[in-house]
């Protein structure tokens, strides 16, 4: 990894991910000791795409270092709406920012503001391609709960436009990890990313199921995303498989006591609220934890370049 | 020597189809019926008074069926050789000067090719009005967009941004 820019998971290796969660760690412990790291940084959000969560935490990550951040609003209240570029935009304002987080509703979206800037930037969602920051804190997740080794996960919903599946997959072939993926036919990974998967790990280890049932007992992870609703053109389509593709305590019958259970929110139905209480249910820590995750890669990029404390 | 730019080849009838040129570059051994796209992925059409000659479906000892292009005054560089790799793998290049065969090349398949052909993809960023050039990386049975990741294995020669 180059240290100034993060487009998509697989331009991330064992070691550089293991040093952003190691570092994730050690600020998780002590926020307190990087409060005033970055006092002078600047961090611009350009997002193109509505974000909670993933928005939010990039400001509390920022704030946390003791930068600040600019916002260039709703696309309805930006340049956009006077036909400005993506390319203009974001050499406008890398003049602004040390930093870059894009979201971006077109597919390599990222890959060309990088090409644009010298800033560092941080892909933050590119339509249905990559989201590595949140694999980063999805990551970090999974090694807090289950370890990242000897892992076998089930990845499941639609993982045809699941933009945290991809980049999540792709991760995980730097680890010993058995992947089982979970959909509806019509929502199968894109040929692209298995292309990948098989090239990184000739396969072996990655499997595609129509149906969680047969695999839920081997499980260590069941990460879930929502099947979304509106990709279906039949109601009657989406509605025969929906209920194939929700959890609830009934459906987790017959997994390991030891079950993970991830979501990147947000979930509509798919995961029952009764297993919020259970100890099953990673979601909300895996939420929080994506501001020490992205405080450890906001550290690290500005570090590395010429930020204000390198240690 | 060229089976259709060499008149000891026995292929004499052929030749009348498609004259010798005296300076330029034919392309042989194309792929039947890829003719237009050859000229298309050259950026060829005739506007700058270029002269073409184009022979297609005509009898090959080496393919069943054949296209030739000949370019008149214009000796094609290595790049564009190269990206006629992905809708013409069997093609020679011959460049020809004051009608011989000066230089004889096959196509070699490049890593990459830029600004040649468009995605597919209405989704990627290349094709949503911002100034970028297409790229391409050349796969063994296709090729894939350095953007948005999508591979194409078929019906490449669709793809040509003309």
């Amino acid at each position: 990894m180059r240290h100034d820019h993060l487009i998509t998971s697989k331009q991330l290796s064992r070691a550089d991910i293991e040093t952003v969660l190691d570092r994730a760690a050690e600020i998780d412990a002590d926020p307190a000791a990087v409060a005033d790291r970055h006092a002078n940084a600047v961090l611009g959000l350009l997002f193109f795409e509505p974000s909670t969560r993933t928005k939010m935490s990039f400001e509390t990550a920022m704030k946390r270092l003791g930068g600040t951040v600019i916002d260039m609003g709703s696309v309805e209240s930006s340049s956009v709406t006077k036909g400005e570029t993506l390319a203009d935009t974001v050499r406008v304002i890398e003049g602004y920012a040390d930093a870059l987080v894009l979201r971006h509703p077109r597919q390599g979206s990222a890959t060309m503001a990088n090409e644009l800037v010298d800033v560092p930037l941080l892909n933050a969602g590119d339509g249905a391609g990559h989201h590595p920051t949140q694999t980063l804190l999805d990551l970090y997740t999974i090694r807090e709960n289950a370890g990242l080794d000897d892992l076998t996960i089930g990845i499941m919903g639609d993982l045809k436009y699941g933009r945290t599946v991809h980049s999540l997959a792709h991760a995980l072939t730097n680890f010993d990890a058995h992947q089982h993926f979970i959909s509806p036919e019509s929502l199968q990974l894109p040929r692209e990313v298995v292309y990948d998967l098989h090239q990184a790990d000739d396969g072996v280890r990655v499997r595609e199921h129509d149906s969680l049932e047969e695999i839920l007992p081997s499980l260590d992870v069941l990460y879930v995303t929502r099947i979304q609703r509106e990709r279906f053109p039949d109601e009657n389509e989406y509605q025969k498989i929906a209920g194939e593709y929700q959890i609830d305590l009934e459906t987790l019958e017959d997994a390991s006591d030891e079950l993970t259970v991830m979501h990147p929110l947000p979930r509509v139905d798919e995961i029952s609220p009764e297993i919020d209480e259970t100890d099953h249910a990673a979601y909300f820590e895996q939420a929080h934890n994506g501001v020490p995750v992205r405080m450890a890669l906001l550290d690290l990029l500005l570090s590395e370049n010429g930020g204000d404390h390198d240690e | 020597m060229s089976d259709d730019h060499d008149h000891h080849d026995g292929h004499d009838d052929h030749e009348l189809r498609v004259s010798k040129i005296r300076s330029g570059t034919v392309i042989d051994h194309v792929r039947g019926g890829q003719a237009l796209n050859v000229l298309a992925i050259l950026g060829i059409d005739g506007s700058d008074g270029e002269e073409v000659s184009v022979g297609m479906n005509v009898p090959s000892d080496r393919l069943a069926r054949k296209d030739i292009v000949k370019v008149e005054g214009r000796e094609l560089s290595q790049d564009e050789v190269d990206v006629l790799s992905l809708i013409a793998p069997d093609a020679s290049i011959n460049i020809v000067r004051e009608y011989e065969v000066v230089e004889k090349h096959r196509v070699e398949r490049p890593d990459v090719v830029e600004g040649v052909l468009s995605c597919p993809n209405a989704e990627c960023i290349t094709t949503g009005g911002e100034p970028v050039t297409s790229q391409f990386e050349v796969l063994d049975d296709g090729v894939r967009c350095s953007y948005c990741d999508t591979i194409v294995r078929e019906e490449i020669a669709s793809l040509i941004d003309t």
